[in-house]
């Protein structure tokens, strides 16, 4: 019954759908049967489902996108190495077979074909996977076992060594935990050594065996409380060869690796880099770099335990006694790569005492397993995956948000089944730079910005926050784009894809531009206000030394005049009115603001001398005319950074001056400022009084 | 009108498609399903659309279609066509759509004429 339940899963690929139902017909008895149409559905279906499907039926000439193409794929994504694929074409050509063998399809069935002969072939690939699965975890789970004997052997054989020696029995845990987390900071930094990733667990095996030679010291030097004379320490000494002698003699296993560190290990662990270390006064890189390091640890552990003659000293004097060469010199590069690991080691140290060691074996099993790249991802590995993959795939449909998966290989959107239906696009979308409909929904400049973002993103710090518009059936939305980028595990890191979500923030966004735009305009007129205008001309200012740049001020004649006549009401529509026309006089690079009362200010850049006087009168004529009953006229002074600097008071001074000198010789004209008008610096009076 | 005589009417090769199939049931269910198939309308408009691409792949699935059927007669000259445009439009495409035309329309009569036996 419940093989009945769980029936194996195959994909069948075809853009004929009489195709499709003989085979589904064939084998839909004994296999559940799910169908694509093409190359791009196909892809969805395995990006969707991975190894839930125990075999693809592909076709290769179909619309969209071709079986190499789906091939090409599931290459990239290493998906045909747990899948396998039987092609099935009426593409008869050699050069197609052999194309199809070498993406790594399992079988080349050729149209037309035999249902027998197609039903048994596919039982035998399943049958084959599964078997080949099978085996991959046994191998796993022996190797699983062998590494946990040999490692119970090695602890129980260095809790004897400890035990005689009083110590508490964490000691050679933290010297192989450091040993390893050392190893593998070296190995970052340097490939001077030549250590494999596989020789870091073995060294961090064999450090366990640094102190064996203590078996055969008298106990009573062993455990002596106080220090030790002379005499004692001499016998003390003799720990490094004695071990080394024990390992050298073994009637066994000469010539494992294992045998080969922990001889060296043993036999140096306390030289010291300048020399003045025992038993062979070796110097620099003369001794082993395995014994380097199990020396460096070693002496930490002590450092940061307590001894009979010593309390524990905390980690971070550990660490500088080291550096300060107090226990001895070491290779300054591994007193780089301890400097390097500082911050993480401690807890790794109490991770590893909680017993959380295991994990460390699971590394190795992995590690060991990767050596054989011919195996493939274990039975547990798959239903791990697959476990993942399933309750994403149901968070995913669930979730009211627009969640994205991009991968660069092959270049291709995933989007979750409601976000696809909000953006009006599909949920699957290959080359999504190059998509039609995306550049639909996205602009291209926002589309390659996120991009860029992502790509130059870093391993540490992944995450990047975008905000932009989106253009949805129903209108044109802000929206928050959270993305994080994916980088492999491998050194260095690549950039691989990334996920993400899309966020609705159209709402708040428009109310913060509102505020902005409150803050920052006058509420009559619409023009910008003169706090904000300043800082937009500071800006231009600054941004630009090199560039010549004139303010004008101007103020409408004899406005009080339309106030009293015709009512206040009616002097706001001239303002506005005027509001209007300098805004349509300006260039579009140009700033108009409104002072405060009828006065108004102008910015502007201009390249040459003789282009700015246009300018001033061409907008000068566009601001005057009528309003309904009212004669509109204007009084202007304009300055130039070229004559008096760029500093902003002294402009709006001198472009005051200006329009104070206008309406001194009778109004309706514009000026420029000029020396003669210094002296009118000290008569500044309210321009706004419109005194005769 | 048998399955085989339809067969016989369409100059398709029954043997050839009973032995694949190895079943009269099953052979006589995909036949009548061809009646459905969109292929050659996808052929006939992709020609006059003159999106060669398109018709090749339409000329193909109905030649794949075919080799499983033993629909012979319809396969050889659906087959020569894909050829003829599988590196784009030659001129030989022509007059072999033209002969793929006849040979479905033989083709669909022959099992529209079986289907209507069966049915009534």
């Amino acid at each position: 019954m419940r093989e009945h339940e769980r029936r194996q899963k195959i994909l069948i690929v075809d853009d004929s759908e009489i195709n499709r139902s003989i085979l589904a017909d064939m084998l839909g008895d004994e296999y559940e049967i799910i169908e694509a149409e093409n190359g791009v559905q196909a892809v969805a279906l395995l990006q969707k489902q991975g190894v839930e499907i125990s075999l693809v039926l592909l076709d290769i000439v179909m619309p969209e996108m071709d079986g190499f193409g789906v091939l090409a794929m599931m290459n990239q994504t290493r998906l045909i190495e747990d899948v396998p694929v039987i092609m099935i074409s009426a593409e008869g050509g050699s050069s197609h077979i052999e194309r199809a063998y070498e993406l790594g399809v399992i079988d080349f069935i050729t149209r037309p074909f035999d249902a027998l002969i197609v039903h048994r072939r596919v039982v035998n690939t399943i049958l084959l996977y599964a078997k080949q699965k099978k085996l991959v975890d046994m191998v796993a789970d022996q190797i699983y076992e062998k590494e946990q004997r040999s490692g119970l052997m090695i602890d129980i054989l260095s809790h004897i060594v400890e035990f005689r020696n009083g110590e508490s029995g964490l000691h050679v845990v933290h010297v192989r935990t450091l040993t390893e987390i050392l190893l593998r900071r070296l190995i970052q930094r340097t490939d001077r050594y030549h250590i494999t990733p596989a020789d870091i667990t073995i060294i961090g095996t064999a450090s366990a065996l640094h102190d064996i030679g203590k078996i055969s010291i008298d106990e009573k030097i062993l455990n002596k409380p106080g220090r030790l004379t002379p005499e004692e320490f001499d016998i003390m000494k003799t720990h490094s060869l004695i071990g080394a002698e024990m390992l050298e003699n073994l009637p066994v296993h000469q010539g494992e690796t294992l045998v080969k560190f922990a001889y060296e290990i043993c036999r140096w662990h306390h030289e010291r880099y300048d020399g003045r270390g025992y038993p062979d006064g070796l110097k620099g890189d003369e001794i082993p770099v395995s014994a380097q390091i199990v020396a460096m640890a070693d002496v930490y552990d002590a450092l940061t335990s307590k001894r009979v003659y010593k309390p524990p000293f905390t980690h971070e004097t550990a660490v500088q006694m080291i550096l300060d060469g107090q226990c001895g010199a070491f290779n300054p590069l591994l007193l780089e790569c301890l400097t390097d690991v500082e911050g993480t080691l401690q807890k790794e140290l109490r991770d590893d005492a909680l017993g959380q060691g295991n994990s460390r074996e699971m590394r190795s099993v992995v590690q060991e397993i990767s050596r054989h790249e011919e195996l493939t991802a274990s039975e547990r590995t798959l239903q791990l995956l697959d476990y993942e993959r399933m309750k994403y795939n149901f968070f995913a449909s669930m979730t009211e948000e627009i969640q994205f998966e991009y991968t660069l290989q092959p270049p291709m959107v995933t989007l979750s089944p409601l976000g696809a239906e909000k953006l009006g696009l599909g949920e699957l979308i290959m080359e999504p730079l190059e998509d039609g409909e995306v550049s639909q929904v996205i602009s291209q400049t926002d589309l390659r910005t996120i991009s860029d973002m992502v790509r130059t993103s870093s391993p540490d710090q992944p995450v990047v926050k975008y905000d932009c518009k989106l253009h949805l059936s129903g209108g044109s939305r802000w929206f928050r784009i959270i993305s994080r980028a994916m980088w492999s595990a491998d050194e260095p890191p690549r950039y691989t894809g990334a996920i993400g979500k899309v966020m609705d923030i159209h709402e708040s966004r428009t109310k913060l531009d509102e505020l902005e735009q409150m803050a920052s305009h006058d509420t009559l007129t619409g023009l910008l206000n003169h706090a904000y205008a300043k800082k937009r001309i500071l800006e231009r200012l600054e941004g630009r030394p090199g560039s010549h740049f004139a303010l004008a001020i101007f103020d409408l004649d004899r406005f009080k005049d339309a106030n009293d006549t015709y009512g206040h009401r009616f002097g706001d529509q001239v303002l506005i009115y005027v509001a209007e026309r300098l805004r349509q006089s300006i260039r579009s690079g140009d700033i108009a603001a409104r002072v405060g009362g009828d006065e108004f200010l102008i910015f502007l850049e201009y390249g040459e001398d003789e282009e700015l006087h246009p300018v001033i009168e061409r907008i000068f004529t566009s601001l005057c005319g009528s309003y309904e009953q009212f004669d509109i006229s204007v009084s202007l002074g304009v300055v130039r950074t070229i004559t008096v600097g760029t500093n902003y008071d002294t402009l709006f001074q001198a472009a005051d001056q200006a329009l104070y000198s206008v309406k001194r010789s009778g109004r309706s004209q514009f000026r420029f400022y000029n020396e003669s008008m210094r002296e009118m610096l000290s008569v500044i009076s309210p321009i706004d009084s419109e005194t005769e | 009108m048998t399955l085989q005589e339809c067969y016989a009417a369409m100059e398709g090769d029954y043997q050839d498609a009973l032995g694949r199939l190895r079943s009269d049931r099953l052979v006589q269910k995909f036949v009548l399903k061809f009646l459905a198939d969109g292929s050659y309308d996808l052929l006939t408009q992709s020609m006059e659309e003159e999106n060669y691409a398109e018709a090749f792949r339409a000329a193909h699935t109905i030649k794949g279609v075919c080799q499983n059927l033993g629909l012979t007669k319809l396969l050889n000259s659906s087959s020569e066509l894909a050829e003829a445009l599988r590196n784009g439009f030659t001129p030989e495409a022509i007059p072999l759509t033209e002969r793929v035309k006849a040979d479905y329309r033989q083709t669909m009569a022959a099992i529209q004429a079986f289907q209507k036996e069966i049915e009534g």
